[in-house]
C-alpha cells in the first residue's frame, strides 16, 4: 500500500491515531500538502459520503471518519498559507430560527469541512440577519439552512428574502436540508439546492460552485 | 402503557397528500389499522401545512372521529392551532405538546385548564435541547409544578425526556432510562411518555433498536409511547414485557394472543 492509500484506509476506518502517524510520516518525509489533502483526506471523506448516502455507512462510522480527518488536519492547518485554505468556497451553515436540531446540521458541516470547505457554523435557532451578516463578513459562497421541524420550514423563505433585502443573495447559493424538506419545498421557496443527507450535502454544494 | 399511533403525520408524503386532497377514506384506513393493532390515541399532525395547518387539523379530527372511536393526541407546537383542534375533537384528547417556552406555555394553559384533557409536556430547559439527565428532570420538574400550579392533575401530565439519538451520543438511550427513573422517584403522579424511533436515526436496522429500546424504558416505568403499533414485533415486546413486569394478570393477555395465532408460527 502507499502512503496515500494508507491514509486513505486509516479515515475510512475511523483510526485516527493510524491516520495521524501516517500523515505525520508523509509531512517529514517532505510530502506535497495538497496532495495529502486532496487525495488523501477529502478523497477518503468523499468515500465516506458515498457509502453513507448508499446505506453501507451509519452516523458512528461517519463521525470517526470526520474525527480521524480532523486529527490529521490539526498537523497540516499550521503549515497551510493562507491562500490554500479558502480555494474550496466558503460556506455559512445553521439551523434556522425557532429550530434547536443541531445532529443533522452538525453532520452536514462536519462532511463540509471535511471536502476542504471552509465553514462558519453559526449555531441553532439562526435568525435571517445572522445568516445575512455571516454572509457578508466571510463573503460566504453558500448559506445552508437545515430544518427539523415542519412548523419552521418557513423560517427558510424568510431566510431567503433577508439575503435578497441585504442584496447578498446575487453572491450566494442557498442550499437547504432536514426530515421534513423536500425538493420540492427548495424550488417553492428559491433555493438552489436540497441535499437529503450529509453525504449528498457535499456533491450538491460542490456542483453548486461549478466544480464536480 | 398507553400507546399513541403515530402514522398520521403530515411528514409522511402519503398522509400529506391524502390530506391535501381531503382523502377521508385513505386517512380512516391508516387510523383504523392503529387502532385495532393496540393504539390507545391517534396522533394527527398537519405541521406540514403552516398556514393551513389548523383547518387541515380539524379536518383530520373530524375525519378520524367520525369512523374510530379512539380519543386523539393532538400533535402541533402551536397553541392557536391546538385550540382549533381541541374544538373539533370529542372526548377527552391529549394535547401534544407544551414546554417551558413562555409564549407555550401561556398560550395552552387556558386550553389545558379549561377542559379534561392529558397534555404531553416537553423536558426542554429554556436554553435549548438538554445535554445531560439532570437537564431533563430539571426542566420536566418545573414545567409539571407550573401545570399542576394552575390545576393540571398529576396524572394528567406526560413528561418527555426527548430521545435523542445513539449514533451521535453512545450515552443518549443510558440517558433517557435514568430521566425515567428519576422523574418516577421525584415526581410521584406524573406520568412519562416517549417518541421512540429517534433513538435509532442513522443506523440500520432502525425497528429492532426501537422494539429493545421499548422493552428497556418499560423497565423503567415508562408510561405512555408514541410508536408505530402496525409493527406487529413492536407490540409483541411490548405486551410480553409487561407480562414479564406483573402487568398481566394470570398472563392472560399473553395467553390469549398465543391463542389467537398472533405471534406466529416459530418461537
Amino acid at each position: 500500500m502507499t502512503d496515500l492509500e494508507e491514509l486513505r484506509a486509516a479515515v475510512l476506518q475511523g483510526d485516527a491515531d493510524a491516520a495521524v502517524s501516517v500523515a505525520r510520516n508523509m509531512l517529514d518525509a517532505g510530502g506535497d500538502l495538497a496532495k495529502i489533502v486532496n487525495r488523501g483526506l477529502i478523497a477518503a471523506m468523499d468515500e465516506v459520503g458515498e457509502r453513507y448516502s448508499r446505506g453501507l455507512f451509519f452516523v458512528p462510522q461517519m463521525l470517526r471518519s470526520a474525527k480521524a480527518m480532523q486529527a490529521c488536519m490539526g498537523l497540516i492547518q499550521p503549515l497551510l498559507k493562507g491562500d490554500e485554505t479558502s480555494s474550496r468556497g466558503k460556506v455559512v451553515i445553521g439551523t434556522v430560527k425557532g429550530d434547536l436540531h443541531d445532529i443533522g446540521k452538525n453532520l452536514v458541516a462536519m462532511m463540509m469541512e471535511g471536502a476542504g470547505f471552509l465553514v462558519a457554523d453559526l449555531g441553532v435557532d439562526v435568525p435571517p440577519d445572522r445568516f445575512v451578516l455571516k454572509s457578508q463578513e466571510i463573503q460566504a459562497d453558500i448559506v445552508a439552512l437545515s430544518a427539523l421541524l415542519s412548523t419552521t420550514m418557513p423560517s427558510m423563505p424568510e431566510t431567503i428574502r433577508a439575503l435578497e433585502e441585504a442584496g447578498v443573495r446575487g453572491r450566494v447559493k442557498v442550499m437547504i436540508g432536514g426530515a421534513p424538506v423536500t425538493e420540492a419545498f427548495a424550488k417553492k421557496i428559491g433555493a438552489d439546492s436540497y441535499a437529503p443527507d450529509a453525504g449528498s450535502a457535499v456533491q450538491r454544494a460542490r456542483e453548486l460552485l461549478g466544480g464536480s | 402503557m398507553i400507546v399513541i399511533g403515530e402514522k398520521l403525520n403530515t411528514s409522511n408524503r402519503r398522509i400529506a397528500r391524502a390530506v391535501v386532497e381531503r382523502d377521508g377514506d385513505f386517512i380512516t384506513a391508516v387510523a383504523r389499522k392503529q387502532a385495532e393493532a393496540g393504539a390507545d390515541y391517534i396522533d394527527v399532525n398537519a405541521g406540514t401545512f403552516m398556514e393551513e395547518e389548523a383547518q387541515s387539523l380539524c379536518w383530520l379530527v373530524r375525519t378520524v372521529q367520525a369512523e374510530v372511536d379512539r380519543p386523539l393526541c393532538l400533535d402541533s407546537p402551536d397553541p392557536l392551532v391546538l385550540a382549533r383542534a381541541a374544538e373539533c375533537h370529542r372526548g377527552e384528547a391529549m394535547i401534544n405538546s407544551i414546554s417551558l417556552d413562555a409564549e407555550r406555555l401561556q398560550g395552552l394553559l387556558p386550553l389545558i385548564t379549561s377542559q379534561p384533557c392529558g397534555v404531553v409536556a416537553l423536558c426542554m430547559p429554556t436554553s435549548g435541547l438538554p445535554a445531560s439527565a439532570g437537564d431533563r428532570v430539571e426542566a420536566g420538574a418545573e414545567l409539571a409544578g407550573r401545570l399542576m400550579d394552575a390545576g393540571v392533575a398529576p396524572e394528567k401530565i406526560y413528561l418527555d425526556p426527548l430521545v435523542q439519538p445513539v449514533s451521535v451520543d453512545a450515552q443518549a438511550g443510558v440517558k433517557i432510562l435514568e430521566s425515567l427513573e428519576e422523574i418516577r422517584r421525584r415526581l410521584p403522579g406524573v406520568r412519562t411518555i416517549c417518541g421512540l424511533s429517534n433513538v435509532s436515526f442513522g443506523l440500520p436496522r432502525r425497528r429492532l433498536l426501537n422494539r429493545s429500546f421499548l422493552a428497556l424504558c418499560l423497565s423503567r416505568g415508562l408510561d405512555a409511547a408514541i410508536l408505530d403499533p402496525t409493527d406487529e414485533r413492536l407490540m409483541d415486546i411490548l405486551l410480553s414485557t409487561e407480562t414479564l413486569m406483573g402487568r398481566d394478570e394470570n398472563c392472560q393477555s399473553f395467553i390469549d394472543a398465543h391463542l389467537s395465532g398472533r405471534f406466529g408460527t416459530e418461537e
